[in-house]
C-alpha cells in the first residue's frame, strides 16, 4: 500500500491506517487535507466493512461541520472482489447495509465533499456498486479489474458459447470486464497511465469533481453507451 | 435467431382502428404478441422473431389459421417468441386480437 | 364489494399495474409498439421484449397521483439491461417535474443482466443515485416486492433504499440468491432447495420482523393496493424530510446493533423469537394478518 500513498499523496504525505482489509486516515492532496476510506486485498464486502465504510463518511462529515470548516475531499480506495456471499451476511441483510453505504455518500455530497474513487484493485459488482460506484469522479489505475462476472462465468450463466463472447467483447463494451469499457460507457471518467503523475491526477480529479450525475451523457459522447442517456430523457419528457 | 415477415391477404376486416395492445411474456415457451391498426384493409402482416430456427412451415400453418379465423384486415401483428409451442401461439394470438378488439385496459 | 382476490406472485407485469391502480388511469411512456428493445440482446441473439422487460408510466392509486414501474420476472428474471434501467432512471428523473405523491417501484428482479452486465451495473448505480434525488427533493419511493424472482442484487440494494417496502409472504429481498451462495460456497453453506430455509433468510416475514420491509401483506393485488393506498394517503401533503446526518447516525446505530446481535446466526428463527414469536416452527404458517397483529404488538 505505500507505493500507491507514495505515488497518489502529496510527498507521500498521510495517515490512513490499515485494519485488516479497511483503510482509513488522511492524507495531503492538491495542498489541502483529504479524508481517505478504502478497501484492499480484494476485499469481500459484509455487513461489518460497510458499516466502518459507512461510518467513517459520517465521522467526516459531522467532523468538518462541527469545527466549522470546508468540507473536505473524500477519497475512496476502491479494491473489492464484491460482496461477501455467506446465508449469514443474507440473513443481517448486506443489501441494506450497502443501501446505507450509499446513503452516507449521498449525504457527504449534499453537505459539500467531493467524492473521489481510486480503483487500485478489482470493483466488482455488489461492492461496487455500494462504494466506488457511488463517487461523482471515478479514477481507475492501469491494473484496475473492473467486471460484474467473468465471460466465462457468463457462458455458463447465459449458455452463450464462451469463444463467441469473446469475440463479441471485442465490438462492444456492454459486458465484458474491463476499466477501459467501463470508460467507454461513462462510469469511469479516467483511466490513468503508469506514467502518469497519480498526485496531479487525482488532484485534478478532485477539481472537476461534479455533484450531478452526468454518466450516461459521458457514456454517449464516447460511444459505448447509446440508449441510457436518450431513453432517460424520452421518459423524462413523456 | 430467425425473422421473418408474413403478409395475408384476408377478408374478414377490423371495422374499428384501436389503439396498440401488447398479450403475453417473453419467457421461455411464451411469447409476446403486439397488435396494431395501420395496415390496408385487406392484408394481415405479421412480423416473426423467433429463436427456433427451422420451423418457418409451421408458422406459416399456424398463422393462417389465425388469419382465417379472426378479423385481422388492416391489423399488423409483430411477435417476440421464445419457443412457445403451436398451442401456445394459437392461444395468445386469440387472446391478443380479442383484447385489441375489446379497447379496454 | 366482494373482490376475487387476484394472485400478485403469478401475474405479469402489466396485470399487477393494471389491477393495482385506479381503472383506467395508467399511461405507459415509451409503451411497447415503440419498440426500445434492447441492441445487446438482439447482438446475442437472445429473445428481447418490445418493452424491454419493464414498463413506467404514470397513474393514479386511490386518487393520488403516481409515477409507476413494474419489472417482469418472467423476461431474463426481471433483469435490468440499459434500456429496461433507462426508463426507471427516467422515471425517477420525472418524478422531479410531475412531483407524484410518491414513485413507486414493482419490483422482480434478479439484479443486473448479464447479457449487458456492465450496462447493468452503471444502470443501477444511476437508479440509486436517482433515487437518492428523488427523496431529497421530498418524494417517497415506494417498493413493492411479491413476484417470482424478488429484489435481489442492485434491486436488492435499490430496494433498501427505497421509504417504504411493501412486500408479501412469497417476496423475498436479499442481496446474493441462494443459489449463487450455494454454487460457490457449497451445500452446506446455504441449501438454495431447502425453500423453507430460504425464506427465513430472505422471505417477507423475516424482511418484514427486521424492519426491512414496513408492511407485509399477503398474495393478492388488493392487498397491496390497500396498503399502497394506506401509505399514500400518509405521505400526501407531506413532503419527505431528506436524511441528514442525525438520520444517518441513527440508522448506522440500529444496523450496528443489528451486526452485534446476530452476529452468529444463519437462521431466521432468531430474528422471528427476539421480535417475540413463541411458537418459532408456526411463524410460517402464521395467516399475514396474525403475524401482524404479533408483531406490531410485541415491544
Amino acid at each position: 500500500m505505500s507505493t500507491l500513498f507514495d505515488r497518489l499523496f502529496d510527498s507521500g504525505h498521510h495517515a490512513v491506517t490499515i485494519d485488516g482489509e479497511f483503510l482509513s486516515g488522511t492524507a495531503t492532496v492538491a495542498g489541502g487535507e483529504a479524508v481517505v476510506i478504502g478497501t484492499h486485498n480484494k476485499a469481500a464486502i459484509n455487513c461489518g466493512l460497510a458499516l466502518k465504510l459507512a461510518d467513517a463518511i459520517l465521522a467526516a462529515v459531522r467532523e468538518d461541520r462541527t469545527l466549522l470548516r470546508p468540507p473536505r475531499t473524500i477519497v475512496f480506495l476502491v479494491d473489492t472482489q464484491g460482496q461477501e456471499l455467506s446465508r449469514h451476511e443474507e440473513l443481517l441483510g448486506l443489501n441494506g447495509y450497502f443501501a446505507h453505504v450509499a446513503r452516507c455518500c449521498d449525504l457527504a455530497r449534499s453537505h459539500g465533499h467531493r467524492l473521489v474513487t481510486v480503483i487500485h484493485g478489482e470493483a466488482v459488482s455488489g461492492g461496487f456498486l455500494a462504494f466506488g460506484l457511488m463517487a461523482d469522479r471515478v479514477c481507475a489505475l492501469p491494473d484496475a479489474q473492473v467486471r460484474v462476472m467473468d465471460l466465462r462465468a457468463m457462458s455458463k450463466v447465459t449458455k452463450i458459447p464462451y469463444d463467441k463472447l469473446v469475440v463479441l467483447a471485442e465490438e462492444s463494451p456492454v459486458f465484458a470486464p474491463g476499466a477501459e469499457n467501463y470508460w467507454r460507457m461513462g462510469a469511469i471518467h479516467e483511466l490513468w497511465s503508469i506514467e502518469d503523475d497519480w498526485g496531479i491526477c487525482l488532484a485534478s480529479a478532485v477539481t472537476r469533481a461534479g455533484s450531478e450525475d452526468e454518466r450516461a451523457l459521458l457514456g454517449l459522447e464516447r460511444g459505448g453507451r447509446m440508449l441510457a442517456a436518450p431513453i432517460a430523457a424520452l421518459v423524462a419528457a413523456a | 435467431m430467425e425473422q421473418f415477415v408474413m403478409n395475408f391477404t384476408v377478408t374478414n376486416r377490423l371495422a374499428t382502428t384501436p389503439s396498440p395492445r401488447v398479450c403475453g411474456v417473453v419467457s421461455s415457451g411464451n411469447l409476446e404478441v403486439l397488435v396494431e391498426s395501420g395496415e390496408p384493409e385487406d392484408t394481415c402482416r405479421i412480423d416473426v422473431h423467433t429463436p427456433a430456427e427451422g420451423f418457418r412451415d409451421i408458422w406459416s400453418a399456424v398463422l393462417r389459421d389465425f388469419v382465417e379465423r379472426q378479423p385481422v384486415g388492416g391489423v399488423r401483428i409483430t411477435i417476440n417468441d421464445a419457443g412457445a409451442t403451436p398451442a401456445v401461439v394459437s392461444l395468445r394470438l386469440d387472446q391478443a386480437i380479442d383484447f385489441f378488439r375489446s379497447e379496454k385496459p | 364489494m366482494n373482490v376475487k382476490p387476484i394472485n400478485y406472485f403469478e401475474a405479469s407485469a402489466r396485470t399487477r399495474i393494471a389491477c393495482l391502480v385506479d381503472p383506467e388511469s395508467f399511461t405507459e411512456f415509451c409503451p411497447p409498439e415503440l419498440r426500445h428493445i434492447s441492441p445487446h440482446l438482439v447482438r446475442l441473439n437472445a429473445p428481447v421484449a418490445f418493452d424491454d422487460g419493464v414498463m413506467v408510466g404514470r397513474a393514479r392509486l386511490a386518487g393520488h397521483p403516481v409515477l409507476i414501474a413494474s419489472q417482469e420476472g418472467k423476461f431474463n428474471g426481471g433483469a435490468v439491461g440499459e434500456v429496461h434501467g433507462a426508463k426507471l432512471r427516467g422515471l425517477l428523473d420525472k418524478a422531479l417535474i410531475e412531483r407524484p405523491v410518491a414513485v413507486l417501484l414493482l419490483v422482480d428482479s434478479g439484479g443486473v443482466r448479464l447479457h449487458e452486465a456492465n450496462a447493468g451495473l452503471i444502470a443501477i448505480s444511476e437508479l440509486m443515485r436517482a433515487i437518492l434525488r428523488t427523496q431529497s427533493a421530498g418524494i417517497p419511493v415506494f417498493a413493492l416486492i411479491g413476484g417470482s424472482c424478488g429484489a435481489f442484487g442492485g434491486m436488492g440494494i435499490v430496494s433498501r433504499l427505497c421509504t417504504e417496502v411493501i412486500i408479501s409472504e412469497q417476496g423475498r429481498i436479499g442481496l446474493s440468491g441462494p443459489e449463487v451462495i450455494e454454487t460457490v460456497k457449497g451445500v452446506d453453506e446455504f441449501d438454495s432447495r431447502d425453500r423453507a430455509l430460504v425464506w427465513r433468510i430472505t422471505g417477507g416475514k423475516v424482511r418484514r420482523a427486521l424492519g426491512d420491509a414496513t408492511r407485509l401483506v399477503g398474495d393478492d393485488i388488493g392487498a397491496f393496493r390497500a396498503a399502497t393506498a394506506e401509505l399514500l394517503d400518509k405521505h400526501a401533503g407531506r413532503p419527505l424530510n431528506s436524511s441528514d446526518l442525525d438520520d444517518l447516525t441513527a440508522a448506522h446505530s440500529n444496523l450496528s446493533i443489528r451486526a452485534q446481535r446476530y452476529d452468529t446466526a444463519r437462521d431466521g428463527r432468531i430474528i422471528f423469537q427476539e421480535a417475540g414469536f413463541t411458537e418459532l416452527e408456526s411463524v410460517a404458517l402464521l395467516p399475514v394478518d396474525d403475524f401482524n397483529r404479533q408483531l406490531e404488538g410485541s415491544p
